[in-house]
């Protein structure tokens, strides 16, 4: 299906070629995936692609009019630089629609050997203003930027009539409170940092363990969470926990929300937005099957004029909860 | 050639009061050792206005201190004032600038010299060398950097005709957001957060529910807990190419810590010596070189 220009592109997450293959079905306007390996920064055991399933899953997508982007957005070690360089080499070779990037010397990389393979600015690289984002379209072409989750939609409007480049949102899926690729609480933590690593509170340093009636979690060495033996113990990613500052106790930096900006699609399309983005790439098949039919139903739904079917999504949230995030000024 | 390694006074990322500010800038004037001092607001832009009536004379009385003076940019742009901030930064032409946030190279004119912050993601050689043919000259690497990426990029860095420097003293920077937590945790809005931050002059300490040091709030910055203490390390770092030290400035005594600084990298003082005289002079802090020794395994 081709994407009309006054229509919202559906950007869905597949963390294996089985995935890919179900968001396309389910009516994604484009997919994207990474490798195998630290070049991504959803670098968990068992996901990702090989260059061969590449390949494969770029066929399958344009076969069915979609696209697929290769996110290689965390930063190349220094000394190592040629794995990322190759993830470049091989996205280009498999006829990738556009490689996401984060890294400076990656970007110029890109545009030096692939000219012709399209940029998209990765939300890692934290580019929050115009003035930025401009940077980066008169240095490297870049022609998309993933916005950072921490705009308001006022803000993310200005971007728009401001730069000449594409703007992409996150609308569904996890959230970050701190700038993206401008946070090592991860590293701190646990040695493991997105940026680094592409892992954020990874598993392998994850103990749950019962003390005085209730369920502990920790991350490294600290204590994320507690809560009753009786609840389910939440997943402790490090800014949704449970801490103590001053005479606060509570949930400092994030609640265990995740985003859901659907109610919010009408204001981001009026905002200029050309894409909006799921995340989710460690999630199974069920659940992509029904986030992305879900908001193929809501941006063909705002397409037609039709009012938006709200709330079916919310099941699906960790933690049952969910939040617009920054979208919305009252969260800062 | 050996150069003499040299010591960087980092932008105060407190809110402290105009008062203080300008009173440790004057005896830092007189008084420290460092060879230059990074000004300016980093952090938060609605801390600005207190002193920034205040900076002129500063930088002056810096300079006649013998102190190269540098302005340091804001780390997280989005705010139009914040945007026009940068803007005004980088039309002082006489000024070089630290750059905390990228924003700052679309209004930088090419080839302008300029220093390379902490905040901004130098993480391999493509990097370094896309900055220094920008202009830059001296790059302070990421905190969160292994010892063996300190120790490649500051090889690639001498390449390259940049200075290495790290982050050597306080309590290291682990994020930015656009949502401020000192208001949060008072019950505020960021719009309306009466300044909170102004109660804790070195950050307001994050305890787990276990009661473990954890981390440490700043408006819209979270730092670690433990400060960040390099003292240890100064031998195996200056060998490795790395040429400047960074001293971000805490309520301490920051002359007598750049003085202890100052001694171990003019070699007239073991390191183990070095550490005991740091940790007297902080009794209540916790140190840690953890970036380095967690994750150069």
């Amino acid at each position: 299906m081709m994407v009309g220009k006054s229509q919202l592109e559906l950007v869905c997450p597949a963390g294996t070629p089985a995935s890919l293959r179900v968001a396309v079905d389910a009516g994604a306007d484009t997919v994207y995936c990474g490798f195998q390996d630290e070049t991504n920064a959803r670098n968990f055991p068992g996901l990702n692609f090989s260059p061969k399933e590449l390949g494969e899953a770029v066929q399958y997508a344009h076969a069915k009019g979609a696209r697929v982007l290769v996110a290689i957005n965390t930063f190349p070690r220094a000394g190592a630089v040629q794995l990322w360089h190759e993830a470049i080499d091989t996205a280009a070779r498999c006829d990738a629609d556009a490689v996401i990037l984060a890294d400076i010397g990656l970007l110029a990389y890109a545009a030096e050997h692939y000219p012709d393979l399209r940029r998209h600015l990765s939300v890692q690289a934290a580019a929050a203003n115009a003035d930025a984002i401009q940077f980066y379209v008169q240095a490297f072409g870049v022609k998309r930027v993933v916005l950072p989750r921490i705009l308001t939609v006022a803000e993310i409007a200005v971007i728009n009539t401001q730069t000449s480049c594409e703007t992409e949102v996150f609308v569904f899926g996890g959230l970050c409170v701190m700038a993206e690729g401008r946070c090592s609480l991860s590293s701190y933590a646990t040695g493991k940092s997105p940026n680094m690593n592409g892992v954020c509170s990874p598993a392998s340093h994850v103990d749950y363990h019962e003390e005085d009636g209730e369920l502990v979690s920790r991350l490294g060495e600290f204590t994320i969470d507690r809560v009753s033996k009786h609840e389910p113990a939440p997943y402790p990613t490090l800014c949704k926990g449970c801490f103590s500052a001053g005479p606060y106790r509570g949930h400092v930096f994030e609640d265990p929300v995740s985003l859901d900006a659907a109610a919010l699609l009408p204001q981001l399309a009026k905002a200029g937005v050309t894409a909006l983005k799921i995340e989710g790439r460690q999630r199974s098949r069920s659940y992509i099957r029904d986030v992305v039919s879900s908001f193929r139903r809501a941006v063909d739904a705002l397409a037609s004029g039709d009012p938006a079917p709200a709330g079916e999504l919310r099941r699906l949230s960790e933690g049952q909860t969910t939040t617009a995030g920054a979208y919305r000024k009252t969260w800062r | 050639m050996t150069t003499r390694p040299t010591l960087t006074l980092g932008p105060l990322l407190f809110n402290w009061t105009a008062d203080q500010w300008t009173d440790f800038y004057a005896r830092i004037a007189d008084e420290a050792v460092v060879d230059r001092v990074c000004l300016g607001e980093v952090v938060c832009s609605k801390r600005l206005p207190y002193y920034i009536s205040r900076i002129s004379d500063t930088i002056e009385r810096l300079q006649r201190g013998g102190k190269e003076v540098l302005l340091s940019s804001l780390a997280l742009v989005t705010l139009k004032r914040e945007r026009q901030m940068s803007a005004d930064l980088a039309a002082n032409e006489e000024m070089e600038i630290e750059v905390n946030d990228l924003t700052m190279l679309a209004h930088k004119e090419c080839g302008r010299r300029f220093t390379v912050g902490p905040l901004i993601n130098v993480y391999n050689e493509g990097t370094l060398a896309y900055l220094a043919g920008q202009g830059a000259v001296r790059v302070c690497l990421p905190p969160e950097l292994p010892f063996t990426s300190v120790e490649l990029l500051a090889g690639a860095a001498k390449r390259v005709g940049v200075e290495a420097e790290v982050w050597a003293f306080g309590r290291a920077p682990l994020a930015i957001s656009g949502r401020c937590y000192h208001a949060r945790v008072h019950g505020l809005a960021k719009d309306n957060c009466q300044f909170v931050c102004g109660e804790d002059p070195d950050g307001l300490k994050v305890e787990t529910l276990d009661g473990e040091d954890f981390l440490a709030i700043n408006g819209v910055q979270t730092l670690s807990y433990t400060y960040c203490n390099l003292l240890g390390d100064i031998c195996r770092l200056s060998a490795a190419g790395v040429t400047s030290f960074r001293l971000s400035p805490h309520s301490c005594d920051m002359v007598a810590v750049a003085q202890i600084f100052r001694i171990i990298l003019d070699g007239g003082v073991e390191e183990e010596a070095a550490v005991r005289e740091l940790a007297a002079l902080l009794p209540d802090a916790s140190f840690a070189n953890g970036f380095f020794s967690t994750l150069n395994q």
